[in-house]
């Protein structure tokens, strides 16, 4: 392979094809409830594959799988093609940088990462040395001899690294591992982890509830609900084609709109007919219409395919998130230029700013704004009855 | 005005909870017999104490008994709370617990009796013929029994405290299940251990009422050694004892509660330094 | 570990526990031969002025750790914090010092020919009343009910006592309706800790009693060693099931009344 130095980025592919991890319709319950529902799921050396989903979702369970923390009760887990559901964790060359790190408070830095090689009765000398390396990996050199506790937050997640990479895992596996940082920390994190996950060139399977984080580090993004995957894809995929709702909801901010199918690129909703890029629907198919708030042009009212009144506006930085009424449905757009509240305004959407998805159990649930703006309402209401 | 009212009833209760202690310490160093009369200054019944066999032999035989059944508890007691915060079915647990805590809910003459009676029982049916030969494990069964819950008390919370992340962790990184718990968990619920062991060896030093109908007669401990000599007329050397063994607890008090003051003291100063 | 680890605890659970146990109950069933018979729980109804006087003894003298026991703990816990180390330090001393050394200690300070008699040159009897043996149970088992209730109201938010009073309540009010409830748990083991060791205490009513009456204690003592077992068996399970109820109907009412405060 061979680096080029043009602006355009693209995501570099550094994995392979070799299957390191392979699930194969994992099914698990806890007390009758069902925590993962037909997982399927294999993962390439060397990927950087990121589980996402809510809270409940079943993206630990499968995590704690792959540790060996957990039994599925049901399917089989592969590794490097051979069976391992019932090997404890200790014999998988499988490590794990767990949630809220679990140092262990009794050893100083360097005995932590020592631990594994420890176990191994390895030579002092051999310690020392790979100790030292690990330590300038993750920039702790000097800190050998303090105790844990008296580390930040970020200096003991780089020891929880440390620690479980030096026995060369072919897998890491990192259980929402930013999540006790601040939000600073977190991005600095993130390029950090990245970093030694390409340095090393091993797989890393990573947990988390945070969207930004999943689609900036990963090649790979698993989208998880209710115990099931819900797409697979790399990050681009994943936020411009959203295979359902709750993708489309969970990833970014969207408008999910009912629509009709007209015809192979034309779609029919909010009571227009608007060209499309997508096709194979059947005529007349209902389907889900998403339209990304940023894809959205605010124009004059009589120049906008549709036409609605603003009922909130607040400014975020760098654009304005403005919520507009059309026909009763709440859409969120995003605007660098301000509209006031009450005012009508046109907006103006290309086909390839508009997404259809076929109908699934999540249609209808996400993906209007209307909750959204009457908590606004509400706010305003209390402090116009405080100021009489 | 109130806060003098404190002062004076805080007086009033420690004066009342240590004036007979201080009379008893008094009189043991008094000339004469008389435990109302002070006659004068004297060693003499330390003396005769010290001239004692039988309160070295008692001492000696207290301390081996709680050492040993303090070490039995903290053992057992530990691996039964790991099992117990491991255990899965509910009702199970709540049974285990229960039972568990019955020597420290039953008066102590409960258990007494029901030693003696089970102990009686094994006199019996294992035929043996002097009770005196099995005394000594009578005695251990007995205070590591009745030992047993407050040991449990003490490392149940540090374990459920600790959580299952440290063992996993160590799990992760290549331990076996039993290298977990002896490399990663025991050392980080020390403190709740030893403090269980700590419990255990003053409570098995201070029984009487257990061992009174557990003893055979070949092993006495000092609360036993007290018993029988407030039951002759001439008392003074039970008091240069029981003075004694004031002392030892004093200074066993004062010593840990100074580890604790420079504790928090040093803690007091990490905290002001980060402030 | 799993929790195979509790195994050897188990099996000496029911050994050393359980076993026993079954053994007093079947003592206090059968006969001398060993047949089953009701006669001893029959007898039992001899007892029945002794329990009576063992509940109302223990119960006063309970009642008298709570009355005095109480405000000691709330001075203590409301104190300068350099000094609770100490208050608590001279509370343990006596509670670690053996309770045979501590009742004597009493009985040769009250005695008739004892120090105070003696000093004073007065002539009081005390030993062998009612009140002595009360005021051995109390003097005994007092540290008992003051520390867990140290514990519980030292607990307390420091601030509970402004909110209270910016809330409305006065002094008394703040103690009775936000300190008193609050510190209910302290209130329950104490009185626990108390009230067990005191209905079953049978050292202290030898030594302060004089001999003049006998308590549940006493009784259960003099059955065993003059070796009437299953007299003495099915008084001690009558005393052991009295005290599990009692133990029993606080928890529940404890659990109640925790449910009112905190909804």
């Amino acid at each position: 392979m061979k680096e080029n130095n043009n602006n355009i980025v693209k995501p570099k592919v550094t994995y392979t094809d070799t299957k390191v991890v392979d699930l194969k319709h994992i099914y698990k319950q806890y007390d009758g409830e069902t925590v993962l529902n037909d997982i399927n799921l294999y993962i390439r050396d060397k990927e950087f594959v990121t589980l996402l989903g809510p809270s409940g979702c079943g993206k630990t369970t499968t995590l704690r799988i792959i540790g060996g923390f957990e039994t599925p009760d049901e399917g089989t887990v592969l590794f490097e093609g051979k069976e391992i559901n019932d090997l404890p964790p200790n014999k998988r060359h499988i490590n794990t940088v767990f949630q809220k790190y679990a140092l262990f408070p009794h050893l100083n830095v360097y005995e932590n990462i020592a631990f594994p090689l420890r176990l191994k009765k390895k030579s002092e000398d051999e310690i020392r040395e790979r100790v030292t390396e690990m330590l300038k990996m993750v920039a702790l050199s000097g800190f050998e001899n303090k105790s844990v506790s008296t580390l930040s937050g970020g200096q003991q997640q780089r020891v929880a690294i440390a620690r479980a990479l030096i026995s060369h895992p072919r897998v890491l596996l990192l259980d929402e591992p930013l999540g006790a940082l601040d939000l600073k920390l977190r991005k600095d994190m993130q390029v950090e982890l990245k970093n030694i996950q390409q340095r090393i060139g091993i797989t890393f399977i990573y947990v988390t509830h945070d969207q930004e984080e999943a689609l900036s580090m990963s090649d790979t993004v698993v989208v998880m609900a209710d115990g099931e995957i819900q797409q697979i894809g790399t990050p681009t995929d994943i936020y411009n084609e959203p295979k359902n709702a709750f993708v489309a909801d969970f990833i970014g901010e969207s408008n999910i709109i009912d629509g009709i199918m007209l015809s192979d690129y034309s779609v029919r909703f909010a009571g227009h007919t608007f060209k499309c890029l997508d096709k194979g629907f059947d005529k007349n198919e209902q389907v889900d219409v998403v339209v990304r708030p940023e894809d959205v042009d605010v124009v004059e009212p009589e120049r906008g395919m549709l036409t609605g009144q603003v009922s909130a506006v607040s400014f975020k930085g760098v654009h304005y998130e403005i919520i507009v009424d059309i026909k009763g449905f709440k859409w969120m757009i995003q605007s660098t230029d301000y509209v006031a509240p009450e005012q009508f305004i046109g907006l103006y959407i290309e086909p390839d700013a508009i997404h259809i998805m076929k109908k699934s159990k999540y249609s209808g649930m996400f993906g209007d704004y209307s909750s959204f703006s009457d908590e606004l309402d509400q706010l305003s209401d209390v402090e116009s009855a405080e100021e009489f | 005005m109130r806060k003098y009212a404190s002062r004076i009833y805080l007086c009033i209760i420690f004066a009342i909870l240590y004036i007979p202690i201080l009379t008893l310490v008094l009189f043991s160093f008094n000339d004469s017999e008389s435990t109302a009369n002070f006659t004068g200054f004297s060693f003499e019944w330390y003396k005769k104490l010290f001239s004692d066999e039988n309160a070295f032999i008692a001492l000696r035989n207290t301390l081996i008994l709680a050492v040993s059944s303090a070490t039995l508890s903290t053992v057992i007691g530990t691996a039964a709370a790991e099992g117990i915060y491991k255990m899965k079915t509910k009702w199970f647990k709540t049974v285990v617990t229960s039972v568990t805590n019955v020597p420290m809910m039953n008066p102590d003459i409960v258990t007494g009796v029901s030693f003696m009676l089970f102990f009686a029982a094994v006199v019996g049916f294992f035929k043996i013929a002097d009770y005196d030969d099995i005394g000594f494990f009578a005695m251990l069964i007995a205070h590591t029994t009745f030992c047993l819950p407050y040991v449990i008390l003490n490392v149940l919370p540090r374990i459920s405290e600790l959580g299952n992340s440290l063992t996993e962790a160590a799990l992760d990184l290549g331990c076996t299940p039993a290298e977990a718990f002896f490399k990663v968990k025991l050392p980080n619920i020390m403190p709740g251990v030893i403090s269980g062991a700590v419990m255990a060896f003053t409570l098995s030093l201070d029984d009487f009422v257990i061992s009174y109908f557990v003893s055979p007669s070949n092993f006495q401990t000092l609360p036993l050694l007290i018993y029988s000599m407030t039951k002759k007329t001439v008392k003074p050397d039970m008091y240069a004892l029981s003075t004694l063994i004031i002392v030892t607890v004093f200074t066993l008090l004062i010593l840990s509660n100074l580890k604790n003051f420079k504790n928090t003291d040093k803690r007091k100063k990490k905290g002001g330094k980060k402030a | 570990m799993s929790s195979i680890a509790a195994a050897p605890h188990i099996f000496w659970a029911v050994l050393f526990i359980v076993l026993p146990l079954l053994i007093v109950i079947a003592y206090a069933f059968t006969n001398a031969e060993g047949i089953f018979t009701l006669d001893n729980i029959k007898a039992l109804k001899d007892y029945v002025p002794i329990f009576g006087l063992s509940i109302e003894l223990s119960v006063i003298a309970t009642f008298i750790c709570l009355l005095v026991g109480y405000p000691l703990a709330y001075i203590i816990a409301r104190s300068n914090p350099k000094h609770q180390a100490i208050y608590i330090m001279l509370l343990m001393l006596p509670m670690w010092t053996n309770l045979l050394i501590r009742t004597y200690s009493i009985m040769a300070l009250l005695d008739d020919g004892g120090f105070i008699n003696t000093i004073f040159n007065t002539s009081f009897h005390i030993v062998g009343t009612k009140g002595a043996v009360i005021f051995g149970m109390v003097y005994d088992f007092l540290p008992y009910m003051v520390l867990p209730i140290y514990t519980c109201v030292s607990k307390i938010d420091k601030h509970m006592w402004e909110v209270a009073s910016d809330l409305g309540c006065n002094t008394i009010t703040t103690l009775t309706k936000v300190i008193l409830p609050l510190s209910l748990s302290g209130i329950i083991s104490g009185v626990t800790m108390v009230f067990v060791p005191s209905i079953s205490t049978f050292y202290i009513s030898q030594k302060l009693g004089g001999g003049t009456f006998e308590l549940i204690g006493d009784t259960i003592e003099r059955q065993f060693v003059t070796g009437a077992y299953n007299v003495g068996a099915a008084i001690s399970l009558v005393m052991m099931i009295l005290i599990l109820i009692s133990l029993g109907l606080m928890n529940y009412f404890s659990e109640e009344g925790e449910g009112g405060i905190i909804p």
